[in-house]
C-alpha cells in the first residue's frame, strides 16, 4: 500500500506493506538507520520516535499506525547543520560510549522536555527508565537533559 | 512482525467495517504493545489483524452521572493526563506504574483489559471500582462486570467477532484512600511479582470499608474477600495489619514462574498489606 506521513518534517510518501514495521521502513525502505533496534520487544527503548510528540517505540509500531502522522527520527534533530543542545548536552558529559542507545535515549529525553521543560532529577530517572544502557552511568546522562534543560530555556 | 516478515493489517475507518472484519477472524490490535511481542514471538496465530486503536468509537473519557466511560482504545497516558480521572486516584496510581513513558503512550486500557494478564496493572483499579466492560460486536451490545470479563491468564468472555468499546467506573464514595504498591525484579519496566491496590475509607484511624486487588498471585487479579470484611472496624496500623498477613497470604493461589517462587510472591502479598497502614 502507499503510504503517507510527515518524517522529519517533510511530506513522504512509500510504498509499503501495511504490517511493515515502522522501524525497518525507516532503517530499510528510508535509510534513516540512526534508530536502532536493540531487542525488537519493547524492553529497550533502542527504537524511540516521535509520533505526533509523544514517545514511540518503532520495533512495536506497524508502517500502517503511521500513516497521516508527523514522524520525528534522530536525523530530524539537528537544524541545518547545527546539533540540537541534547545532542551537544550528551557529547559534553560524556553520556554517549557505544551510543547504541544513544538515539533512543536522546528522542524520549526530547519527549520529557517537551512535556516538561524543568524536570527534576529524579523525573529525568524515571521518565528514561524504558532507555537501557549497558555502557554509562544514567548519572551522565541525567545530567546532560539537565543541561540540555538550561539551554533550551 | 519478525524482521523482514510482515504480517497482515487492515485499518477500518468505522466501528462497524471493525465488527465485520472481527467477525471474520481477525484479531484487534491496539496499542500493539502485547499483541506485536507476541506476532514476533511467533505465538499470535491469527491471519489478520485488525487496527482499532483510531475508531471514534473507541476513544474518549467521558464524565457521566454515575462516573466515568472511557473508551477501549484510550492510552495510559491520555487517561493519565485527562482531568475527569481525577477522582480515581488509584487508577493513576497504578497506571503511572505500566512499562515506560512511551508504553503508556502507545498502550490502551482496553488492550491490557483483553490482555487478561494477571498482573495487569490497568485491572486493579478496574477491580477495586468494580468497573463495567461494554463490548459490542455485529449482533449488539452487552455489559459485564470486569470480574466476570476476565476468566483466567490471557482468557475472557469475548467471545469470537466482539469488541471491548469501553470501561465504565462508577464515582467511588468520598474520602477513600488509595494505595498501589507492585513489587518486581527490575527498577525498569517492572512487570510484577506481586501488585497490591487498596481503597480505604476510615474514620478516626478505624477502616470503615476496605477493598483489596492483588495481582501476579493467582491466575486472575483477585480481590481476597473475607480480609476485606476482617479488616471493617481495626484500626489502619500495623499492629492491626499484620494480625491479617497470614490470612491474606493463604487467600491466594500463586504460580511459580521464572520470576518468583509461588511461596516468595505469597510472603510478598502479605508484606504489602502491612504497607497500607504507612501509604
Ligand atoms: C516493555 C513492556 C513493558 C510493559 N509493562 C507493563 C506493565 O508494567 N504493566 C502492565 O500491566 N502491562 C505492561 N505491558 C503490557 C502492555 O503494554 C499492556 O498490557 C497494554 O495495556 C496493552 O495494550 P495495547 O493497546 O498495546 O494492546 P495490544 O497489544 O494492541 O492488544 C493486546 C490484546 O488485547 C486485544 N485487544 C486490544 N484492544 C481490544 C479491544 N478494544 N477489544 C477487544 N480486544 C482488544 C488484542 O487482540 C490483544 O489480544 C508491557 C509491555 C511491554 C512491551
Ligand atoms: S528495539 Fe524497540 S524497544 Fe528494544
Ligand atoms: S552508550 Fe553503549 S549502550 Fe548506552
Amino acid at each position: 500500500m502507499t503510504l503517507r506521513f510527515r518524517l522529519n518534517g517533510r511530506a513522504v510518501t512509500v510504498e509499503a506493506p501495511p504490517g511493515r514495521r515502522l522501524l525497518d521502513l525507516l532503517r530499510e525502505d528510508l535509510g534513516l538507520t540512526g534508530t536502532k533496534e536493540g531487542c525488537g520487544e519493547g524492553e529497550c527503548g533502542a527504537c524511540t520516535v516521535l509520533v505526533d510528540g509523544k514517545p514511540r517505540l518503532a520495533c512495536l509500531t506497524a508502517a500502517i499506525q503511521a500513516a497521516g502522522k508527523d514522524v520525528l527520527t534522530i536525523e530530524g534533530l539537528a537544524s541545518s547543520g547545527r546539533l540540537h543542545p541534547l545532542q551537544e548536552a550528551f557529547i559534553a558529559t560524556a553520556g554517549v560510549q557505544c551510543g547504541f542507545c544513544t538515539p533512543g535515549l536522546i528522542m524520549a529525553a526530547y519527549a520529557l522536555l517537551q512535556e516538561n521543560p524543568r524536570p527534576t532529577r529524579d523525573e529525568i530517572r524515571e521518565y528514561l527508565a524504558g532507555n537501557l544502557c549497558r555502557c554509562t552511568g544514567y548519572a551522565q546522562v541525567a545530567e546532560a537533559v539537565e543541561r540540555a534543560a538550561e539551554r533550551l530555556r | 512482525m519478525r524482521r523482514t516478515g510482515t504480517v497482515e493489517i487492515v485499518h477500518p475507518r468505522y466501528l462497524g467495517e471493525a465488527l465485520c472484519l472481527v467477525a471474520d477472524g481477525g484479531r484487534p490490535l491496539a496499542g500493539g504493545t502485547d499483541l506485536f511481542v507476541r506476532v514476533r514471538r511467533g505465538t499470535e496465530t491469527a491471519p489478520c489483524l485488525v487496527f482499532v486503536g483510531e475508531l471514534e468509537e473507541l476513544r474518549g473519557v467521558r464524565e457521566t452521572e454515575a462516573g466515568i466511560e472511557i473508551g477501549a482504545a484510550e492510552t495510559h497516558a491520555e487517561i493519565l493526563a485527562h482531568p475527569a480521572t481525577e477522582r480515581f486516584a488509584v487508577l493513576r496510581l497504578a497506571l503511572r506504574t505500566i512499562g515506560s513513558p512511551a508504553i503508556r503512550a502507545m498502550g490502551t486500557l482496553g488492550g491490557n483489559l483483553a490482555n487478561a494478564s494477571p498482573s495487569g496493572d490497568g485491572l486493579i483499579p478496574l477491580y477495586l471500582h468494580e468497573a463495567r466492560v461494554r463490548l459490542v460486536s455485529i449482533h449488539g451490545t452487552r455489559e459485564l462486570a470486569v470480574e466476570e470479563f476476565i476468566l483466567g491468564p490471557g482468557k475472557t468472555a469475548l467471545r469470537q467477532g466482539e469488541l471491548v468499546r469501553s470501561i465504565t467506573i462508577p464515582f467511588p464514595r468520598d474520602g477513600a484512600q488509595a494505595y498501589f504498591r507492585k513489587v518486581g525484579r527490575r527498577q525498569a519496566l517492572i512487570i510484577a511479582v506481586a501488585s497490591l491496590g487498596a481503597l480505604v475509607w476510615a474514620d478516626d484511624g478505624v477502616i470503615r470499608e476496605a477493598r483489596l486487588a492483588l495481582g501476579s498471585v493467582a491466575p486472575t487479579v483477585v480481590r481476597p474477600r473475607a480480609v476485606e470484611r476482617a479488616l471493617v472496624n481495626r484500626p489502619l496500623t500495623v499492629k492491626a495489619l499484620t494480625e491479617l498477613r497470614d490470612a491474606l497470604s493463604s487467600a491466594v493461589r500463586p504460580i511459580s514462574d521464572l520470576r518468583a517462587s509461588a511461596d516468595y510472591r505469597r510472603q510478598v502479598a502479605g508484606n504489602l498489606l502491612l504497607d497500607l497502614a504507612s501509604g
